[in-house]
């Protein structure tokens, strides 16, 4: 081990950025993450912070999300990982069990950081059997985004939605309104060609791993779906509810009756792309994908609140968190990076950026005021915020992804039914928990 | 007279290449052959299984799946490569020898694939492409080429044909270049026309080429990973998980290094048996000119 520890470290070394102490006595950390437009509201931090601790500089390493995580582990293999990592709940188990991430429970117990200051649930997501490994840094929920254009035109209020999954209530009567055949007939009027369909009423984000944060994941828990027995770190999941069944089937209904592109002709440059070109009216999305659409020069967005469901309005909620490096020689100099990150006054100079939510509630209503300051109107996501659900997270995420996903992609297909392919995924799923 | 001093200048000559090999090829062999009996995730220490990852590996439906996907990949590229290689090699050698225009035909393969992949997804797309607007201008459906399984494979293997065969026809060209004129000659006098001239003559004599190009592709289009990645991921459905790509999912996704290495060595057996097959049936190594 020591060996090609070595031997990495030697051919990696000018790209591994391991902390380094130069010659003059200061300290240097390295601080990874993947939103590139984030960098500059972490850069103004990493400033501050540097003022007000001289000994300590801070190297920002910014990788795009599709290398973060390979990146990251070899990294970590050759023993020069970033000594600050910013973390997302799905991918922190894994690093947990090989003892990558270091323990601050008793750093926080010791500096009495104050946990009351984040959203309520955001710190607990990072502790695991009484050990704590991150503090929170932002949040994201999910709305509905619509074309104004279009949906002025097609004379739909999408404000306050219903949905269940018998007949898909006052939302899916407005995705039927949004979409046009090439006659101009509209998807709820006689005649409508559901072969050729020029605007689609709905661009639903189907390819969406093992938890469909982007859709059918909101809509299934709002039909009363439960993922998983204990979150954080459950062991049984129930992909075979019902519930999910019923959700899934409906979002392949939308495609069987001409308002969703169908799966196999969907286009895989991403909804946004799609939404974008104008060929189809309305998507989920998450609040990260603010300035995507309302930046947007081709056409005019708007967001509306996700539909009720049967049992209310349900909203994912995911949060990041910042972790330090166990292999770290700098254990101190970054945890007092760590505590700044996770602290109002970074996370006023991330709000005052208006780019996500940030976790300290006072600094999340601050981002509020600078998004509506840009003349942005993101109500539907702090609305959102009021009821959500936290996103599974469990050993083995990145396999259930795989098994799920496919499962999905065979339901989207019209390949199998949801029933009996959620419930062969499911079994899959939790074999992983009982086979070893 | 076999003078000592010249073995271990020789050995001096040699040794770069051989520590090269050595360091390179040979050590990584061996430690993939190592990992590959033991489970590992990189960041614990390997643990030895024995056999464990050959036995789940002859239990996996998705790796039997990916060598059936690589299979029906490889069979594509190597039909589509050969028959458009041969065409244009034959255009080349029987039309016009223009250098412009060989050098034109190499352009695509100097593309870097992920360009040449990124470059037909958008061309392709279901919804956006430029290729799906035309058939919907002609009146047709759109169709997802890379998104419904039944399409996917095909038009990954047309991609990558398409930014390869430029090359595949220079060396056929080359090829074809090796048979004496005389041999054409005596064709033309015997009242041979150009089909029955380039199946009877030019093939048949430029077989050692073609056994080459055949090995070529075949190992070339067995290490199908880039256009995969950029492309589909794999799916829809599985439908383009071949081997290679779901070697890297379980190295470096699923961080399963010991089942990925038990899964690289088992390509490696198959590979050099598929080559030594063909060498075997194409004489490759004897021409009939001699």
């Amino acid at each position: 081990m020591k060996f090609r520890a070595c031997l990495a470290v030697l051919v990696l070394a000018t790209g591994c950025g391991a902390a380094q102490s130069s010659g003059d006595g200061t300290t240097t950390l390295t601080y990874a993450l993947w939103d590139d437009v984030q960098q500059g509201a972490y850069q103004q931090c990493a400033d501050a912070f540097s003022k007000a601790n001289p000994g300590i500089s801070i190297k920002i390493s910014q990788n795009a999300w599709d290398q973060y995580w390979q990146n990251l582990t070899t990294q970590m293999v050759s023993g020069g990982a970033p000594d600050v990592i910013t973390m997302q709940a799905s991918y922190y188990p894994q690093f947990v069990k090989n003892g990558q991430l270091l323990d601050i429970e008793p750093m926080v117990k010791a500096d009495k950081v104050d946990l009351g200051q984040y959203r309520p649930g955001l710190a607990e997501l990072w502790v695991k059997d009484g050990e704590r490994y991150g503090l929170p840094k932002d949040w994201d929920t999910i709305a509905v985004v619509y074309n104004t254009g279009l949906a002025k035109r097609a004379g739909v209020d999408l404000s306050d939605l219903t949905w269940n999954p018998a007949d898909g209530g006052t939302f899916e009567k407005a995705i039927a309104r949004l979409t046009v055949d090439a006659n101009g007939k509209r998807g709820d009027e006689p005649g409508f060609d559901k072969t050729k369909v020029a605007v689609y009423g709905i661009m639903p984000e189907l390819n969406d791993g093992s938890q469909g944060q982007n859709g059918w994941g909101d809509l299934a828990v709002s039909n009363g779906f439960d993922y998983i027995d204990k979150n954080p770190f459950g062991t049984k999941y129930f992909y075979d509810s019902p519930k999910l069944a019923e959700t899934a089937t409906w979002f392949r209904r939308l495609i069987e009756k001409g308002y969703a592109p169908p799966y196999d002709k969907t286009s895989s440059l991403g909804i946004d792309a799609v939404l974008t070109s104008g060929k189809a009216a309305l998507g989920i999305t998450g609040s990260w994908m603010i300035q995507t659409y309302l930046g947007s020069t081709e056409q005019k967005f708007a967001f509306a609140p996700l539909p009720k469901g049967p049992e209310g309005r349900k909203s994912a909620f995911n949060g990041l968190a910042d972790v330090i490096y166990a292999g770290t020689e700098h254990k101190d100099a970054a945890w007092k990076w760590v505590k700044f990150l996770g602290s109002a006054a970074c996370q006023d100079i991330v709000a005052d950026n208006a780019v996500v939510f940030p976790a300290v509630s006072s600094s999340g209503e601050r981002a509020l005021k600078a998004h509506q300051a840009k003349g942005r109107d993101v109500d539907a996501f702090v609305q959102a915020a009021e009821d959500t659900f936290l996103l599974p997270v469990s050993d083995h995420g990145d396999e259930i992804n795989q098994i799920v996903s496919t499962a999905m992609e065979e339901i989207w297909l019209g390949r199998k039914d949801a029933t009996t392919a959620l419930t062969a995924a499911n079994q899959q799923v939790n074999a992983l928990f009982t086979g070893n | 007279m076999v003078n000592r001093g010249d073995g271990r200048l020789a050995v001096a000559f040699l040794a770069p290449v051989l520590i090269g090999f050595a360091v390179f090829y040979v050590y990584p062999s061996l430690r993939g052959a190592w990992y590959s009996l033991t489970d590992w995730n990189l960041l614990s220490e390997p643990r030895f299984v024995g056999l464990g990852n050959y036995a789940k590996l002859v239990g996996d439906p998705l790796f039997w799946n990916s060598l059936k996907v690589t299979f029906g990949y490889v069979a594509i590229t190597i039909a589509v490569q050969l028959v458009a290689g041969l065409g244009l090699a034959a255009l080349l050698h029987r039309l016009t020898r223009s250098l412009v225009i060989r050098s034109l035909l190499l352009v695509p393969w100097l593309v870097p694939s992920v360009t040449t992949a990124l470059l037909w997804m958008w061309l392709l797309d279901a919804n956006l492409g430029f290729l799906n607007h035309l058939l919907v201008g002609l009146g047709l459906d759109n169709q997802g080429f890379l998104t419904s399984p039944d399409l996917a494979l095909t038009s990954v293997a047309v991609i990558n044909s398409w930014g390869g065969v430029g090359y595949t026809a220079l060396l056929l060209y080359a090829g074809m270049l090796l048979v004496p004129p005389t041999v054409y000659e005596a064709a033309a006098l015997d009242g041979s026309g150009e089909v029955r001239t380039f199946f009877r003559i030019t093939l048949p004599l430029m077989r050692p080429i073609l056994a080459f190009v055949l090995v070529v592709t075949l190992i070339g289009s067995f290490q199908l990973f880039d256009t995969v990645a950029v492309t589909t991921k794999g799916g829809p459905v599985n439908a383009t998980r071949v081997v290679y790509y779901y070697i890297y999912e379980q190295a470096f996704t699923h961080f399963k290094m010991g089942y990925a290495s038990a899964l690289a060595l088992s390509l490696v057996l198959i590979l050099g048996v598929l080559t030594f097959v063909q060498m075997r049936l194409l004489r490759a190594s004897t021409s009939d000119l001699a």
